[in-house]
């Protein structure tokens, strides 16, 4: 059955709980890493890495901005304050993606770690994509609209970071024995970004996307086909070591990095920005 | 002015003399950060619907992180307040059908190249390779130093012939 509008949506209590389920998800992902996307700005590499970076990481926060208005949309509450005011023990990201960037803050002596960042927003943009591309035949309609507007800028992104994860896969010793090591951290966490979490079978049944075993194969695919280009065995084993984001766990990272990120909002919630 | 997918529906009597002054307000909402182009001419006005003193502007966002939106949308109300016969207007962001590049009419993209920045590729190749012209001095041998640019819309881009560095839209389509 299709959705055309929000309104019939909530107006079907099972209908709208996965839905409302699976706009937390893809809003939680991309507002955390689109955050931690953004500590690196100034730090990238080299300047033409700067001015990319940061353009992914408006893009990232304005896909979240658009995921938390569906949610206003269904009575979720304000935009500002579903992307300010959530706690940790209310967010449904997976804990890869509040991983920080590597020792050290912001402010005081950033070490942080490039070829896990290369790894953790390549393996992520390329699981976005495919959720993307399953949501482009979303029953529930207004969803069905942005992704195929995401869609368009993803395919940068994606070729963005594309080219650095080969680059530097296929580049000397060092980039190479550091590459892998990232991969295995984030392989170790990845099974939380396919995770579609409880209502993942609620969530296909109503068609507002495809199964997650579905999703986690094309992944896998796009995967092994990158993996056979560089020469390095695909890990077997993709876990969640540090928790399950989608039922709602989280590490210190995800605290922190709310602490920082909602400051401003914190002083006064009734400002107009 | 040709604008793909530009639906105007107002009452019929007062058609001609209103539609015309809603035009000229809106072809006075330029673009924020390219302040030569205006919403019409970049294809971003989808829907005028106009009733009883009340219009309802439908807009497609070029791109969705966009900062300049809230600045239009307060740019829009402020121009067409001044018409004697609008007292109320609604600006509403909407994402069907979603921009594309190839909305911007050809006098936007004339005015692109005036400000110093190359107009989209018409044809967007399904291997995804574009080619553009430099601006300032039209050669074809350019090369593209960064996808992404200062805004999100932008590519950065060098010419070989006049050795200037330029700015270029990037192309967006739905075969991406």
């Amino acid at each position: 059955m299709i959705f055309s509008t929000a309104a019939e949506a909530v107006q079907n209590e099972k209908y709208k709980q996965p839905l409302i389920e699976l706009l937390y998800q893809l809003a939680d992902d991309d507002f955390i890493l689109a955050y931690r996307g953004s500590e690196w700005l100034g730090l990238a590499p080299h300047i033409e890495e700067d001015v990319a970076f940061s353009s992914i990481n408006q893009d990232t926060m304005g896909h979240a901005s658009m995921f938390y208005q569906l949610l206003e949309d269904l009575n979720e509450g304000p935009v500002d304050c579903l992307a300010h005011a959530r706690p940790a023990n209310e967010r449904l990201n997976a804990v890869l993606l509040e991983m920080v960037n590597g020792p050290g803050t912001y402010l005081i002596e950033p070490k942080y770690d490039w070829a896990f960042t290369v790894v953790r927003h390549y393996f992520y943009t390329v699981a976005k994509k495919v959720k993307i591309e399953s949501l482009k035949n979303s029953s529930y309609e207004p969803l069905k609209h942005i992704a195929l507007k995401i869609n368009m800028e993803l395919y940068y992104h994606l070729l963005h970071w594309k080219t650095w994860f080969k680059q530097l896969c296929l580049s000397n010793d060092d980039a190479k024995k550091r590459m892998i090591q990232a991969i295995n951290t984030v392989i170790a966490e990845f099974d939380g970004v396919l995770s579609l979490g409880a209502l993942a079978n609620e969530m296909q049944e109503h068609q507002i996307i495809e199964g997650e075993d579905l999703l986690r194969q094309r992944w896998m695919n796009e995967m092994k086909n990158v993996f056979s280009e560089i020469e390095i065995p695909f890990p077997l084993k993709i876990e969640m070591k540090s928790g399950n984001g989608r039922l709602k766990e989280h590490t210190e990272d995800l605290t922190e990095a709310l602490k920082t990120l909602s400051e401003v909002y914190r002083t006064d919630p009734a400002a107009s920005w | 002015m040709k604008n793909k997918g530009l639906n105007i529906m107002v009452e019929k009597s007062k058609y001609d003399i209103n539609v015309n002054r809603l035009y000229d307000q809106l072809q006075k909402v330029k673009d924020p950060e390219i302040d030569s182009v205006s919403i019409l001419e970049l294809g971003m006005v989808e829907n005028v619907q106009y009733a009883k003193n009340h219009v309802l502007i439908e807009l497609l966002p070029t791109f969705m992180g966009c900062p300049a939106l809230d600045i239009i949308k307060n740019n829009i109300k402020q121009q067409l307040l001044t018409l004697d016969f609008i007292n109320a207007v609604d600006v509403k962001f909407i994402y069907n059908p979603p921009w594309t590049s190839d909305r911007i009419t050809e006098i936007g993209r004339q005015k692109l190249k005036e400000f110093g920045i190359a107009p989209p590729p018409i044809h967007f190749e399904e291997t995804g390779e574009w080619r553009v012209n430099c601006p300032y001095c039209d050669s074809s041998y350019t090369t593209l130093d960064n996808i992404f640019g200062p805004t999100a819309c932008r590519s950065i881009l060098y010419c070989g012939s006049c050795k200037n560095p330029f700015e270029a839209m990037k192309p967006i389509s739905t075969l991406m």
